[in-house]
C-alpha cells in the first residue's frame, strides 16, 4: 500500500509546488503591471442560466465549431492520407509523381499561407463557402503528414497478407477494408493520434477567415472585456481538455484493437 | 478433364529467366509434387497458377479457362508462412471470404468453417487468435481457410518448411487425407515421404526448367537426369 501511495503522494506534492510557484510568478507579474483579475466574469462566457435552463455561451459555441471542423477534417484527412499513401506505393509513375508533389508542396509551405491562398484565391474561384474552405485547408495540410505515416504502416504489413487475401478471392476493396486497414490502424494509432491532436490545434488558425471557432470567440471576448489573461487561459484550458480526452480515447482504442494479438 | 495447362510458359526477372519453356498438364484430381533446389523456380511456377506471379510469355489455363477468368476461390493456396490474418480469430479467418465473396450468411459460413476445422482436427481452437497457436496448428487453420472456399485446385508452397520437426507430421497427415478426397493438388515440398505416399507424378525442376517428370517410383528408384540423381542423393542421404 505504502509502495503505491508514496510515489503518488510525492508526485502530487511536486506538481502542487510547481503550480504554486507558477501561480506566484504570474500573479506578482500581473500585479506589477497593475492587472485586475476578474475570474468571476469568466463563467458567463462558458454557459449562462436563463428562464430555468442552462444555455451555452460564446466559448462553448466556439468549442462546438472547433469540434465540428476538426471531426469533418479528420475524416477527409484519413481519406486523403490513405489515398495518397496508396498512390505513392502504386506502380503508376504519374500516381507516384502526383502523391510526391502534393506531399512536398504541403509540407514545405506554411499552413497560414495555404489558408490565405485557399480563402482568397481558390475558394472564390471554385465557389466554396468559408466552412468548406476551412475543412479543405485543414484536410489537405494534415493529409500530407498522415499519408507518410500510413505509407510507413502499409510498408510494414507483410506481402503475405495481400497474397493470402488474393488467393482467397477477396476483392481489392475487401482486402483493404477487412484485412489491411485494421492492421494498419493498430500499427499507426500512436502516430495518428499525434496528427489528430495537431489537427485540433491547427484548427485555431482558421480564425483568420472569420469562422467562429473557439479561438475567434476568445479573441472577440478579449476585445470586448479587456481581460486577456483569464480568457486566454480558459481557451487554452478548453483545448487541453479536448486534446487530452482524444489522447485518452486513443489509448483505450489502442488497447482494444491490439489486446489479443499485439505480441506479434 | 484438365485442371491446369501450361503452354510454352516463360518468365524473366530482368535478365534472369525464372521459368523456361514450361509445358505441363495437370489432370483433374491429380496430386503433383514439385521438387528441386532453391531458386529452381518451383514456387514461381505454382504462384503463376493463381496469378500471384505474372508470366512473360505463353499461356496458362485453369479448368479450361484463361486464368483471368478463374472464379474467386477456385484455386486455393497454402503458404510457407501461413499468412493467417493476425487481427481475426481462427473462425473469422475462415468465414471472411465466404461471407464477402461467396455471399454466404454468417451462420452458413460459420457452419462450413466448423466443418473444415473438424476435418483438420482443430475445431476447439476456433475462438483463438493465430498468434496463440503453434506453427502446425496455424498451418492446419490455413488449409481449412482455403477449403472453406471449396476450391477445385489447392496449391501448396512449401507448407512444412517453416514448421518444427514435431509438427510437420500433423500437417502432412491433413494433406494425405485431402489427397484421398479427389482434389487437385500441386505441392512444392521437400517431404519425399509424402511424395512417395500420395503423388501421382513428381516433377524435378532446376534453373527454371522441368528436367524430369515421372511417377514417384520411377523418380526415386531410377532417376534419369544426372541433376535429379545428385539432388535426390543429397536430400535422401540423411
Amino acid at each position: 500500500m505504502l509502495k503505491i501511495f508514496k510515489p503518488v503522494f510525492s508526485a502530487l506534492l511536486q506538481i502542487a509546488l510547481l503550480g504554486l510557484g507558477l501561480w506566484w510568478l504570474l500573479d506578482s507579474g500581473a500585479q506589477s503591471m497593475g492587472y485586475q483579475w476578474q475570474w468571476d466574469r469568466v463563467p458567463d462566457y462558458i454557459a449562462f442560466y436563463e428562464d430555468g435552463e442552462w444555455w451555452p455561451a460564446e466559448l462553448i459555441d466556439g468549442l462546438f465549431v472547433t469540434i465540428k471542423i476538426s471531426a469533418i477534417s479528420l475524416f477527409f484527412t484519413l481519406v486523403i492520407g490513405l489515398g495518397t499513401a496508396m498512390l505513392k506505393l502504386s506502380d503508376s509513375v504519374v500516381g507516384r509523381a502526383i502523391a510526391t508533389g502534393y506531399i512536398e508542396l504541403i509540407r514545405n509551405t506554411p499552413l497560414l499561407v495555404q489558408i490565405y491562398l485557399l480563402y482568397f484565391v481558390f475558394g472564390p474561384v471554385i465557389g466554396l463557402d468559408r466552412f468548406s474552405t476551412a475543412v479543405l485547408a485543414l484536410s489537405l495540410f494534415q493529409g500530407a503528414y498522415t499519408a507518410e505515416i500510413l505509407r510507413g504502416g502499409l510498408n510494414s504489413i507483410s506481402k503475405g497478407q495481400f497474397e493470402a487475401a488474393k488467393s482467397l478471392g477477396l476483392s481489392p476493396f475487401h482486402t483493404y477494408y477487412d484485412v489491411i486497414i485494421p492492421q494498419l490502424l493498430q500499427r499507426t494509432l500512436p502516430a495518428l493520434t499525434n496528427e489528430v491532436v495537431s489537427l485540433v490545434k491547427n484548427s485555431s488558425i482558421v480564425s483568420v477567415m472569420a469562422i467562429f471557432d473557439l479561438t475567434t470567440e476568445g479573441r472577440n471576448i478579449v476585445s470586448e472585456t479587456a481581460m486577456p489573461f483569464e480568457i486566454w487561459f480558459t481557451v487554452a484550458g478548453i483545448y487541453l481538455l479536448l486534446t487530452l480526452s482524444l489522447s485518452a480515447l486513443s489509448a483505450l482504442l489502442e488497447h482494444r484493437l491490439g489486446a489479443s494479438w499485439r505480441t506479434q | 478433364m484438365n485442371a491446369i495447362d501450361f503452354t510454352n510458359v516463360n518468365k524473366w526477372y530482368g535478365n534472369f529467366q525464372a521459368l523456361k519453356n514450361i509445358n505441363l498438364t495437370v489432370n483433374k484430381g491429380e496430386i503433383l509434387v514439385i521438387c528441386g533446389p532453391s531458386g529452381s523456380g518451383k514456387s514461381t511456377l505454382i504462384r503463376t497458377v493463381n496469378g500471384l506471379e505474372s508470366i512473360s510469355q505463353g499461356e496458362i489455363s485453369v479448368l479450361n479457362q484463361p486464368i483471368v477468368d478463374t472464379p474467386a476461390g477456385k484455386v486455393g493456396m497454402v503458404f510457407q508462412h501461413f499468412n493467417l490474418f493476425p487481427h481475426l480469430t481462427v473462425l473469422e479467418n475462415l468465414t471472411l471470404s465466404p461471407i464477402r465473396t461467396l455471399k454466404l450468411s454468417k451462420q452458413e459460413a460459420a457452419d462450413r468453417a466448423m466443418h473444415y476445422l473438424q476435418r483438420v482436427n482443430i475445431s476447439e481452437q476456433a475462438s483463438k487468435y493465430p498468434i496463440q497457436l503453434s506453427g502446425g496448428q496455424q498451418q492446419r487453420v490455413a488449409i481449412a481457410r482455403s477449403l472453406c472456399m471449396e476450391p477445385e485446385i489447392l496449391l501448396f508452397d512449401e507448407p512444412t518448411s517453416a514448421l518444427d520437426p514435431e509438427t510437420i507430421q500433423e500437417v502432412l497427415d491433413v494433406m494425405v487425407d485431402l489427397a484421398s478426397d479427389g482434389i487437385t493438388m500441386m505441392c512444392v515440398t521437400h517431404e519425399m515421404g509424402f511424395a512417395r505416399k500420395v503423388a501421382h507424378r513428381v516433377i524435378f525442376m532446376d534453373q527454371g526448367e522441368v528436367l524430369e517428370m515421372a511417377t514417384p517410383e520411377q523418380i526415386f528408384s531410377a532417376p534419369q537426369h544426372p541433376r535429379t540423381q545428385q539432388f535426390l542423393n543429397q536430400i535422401l542421404s540423411h
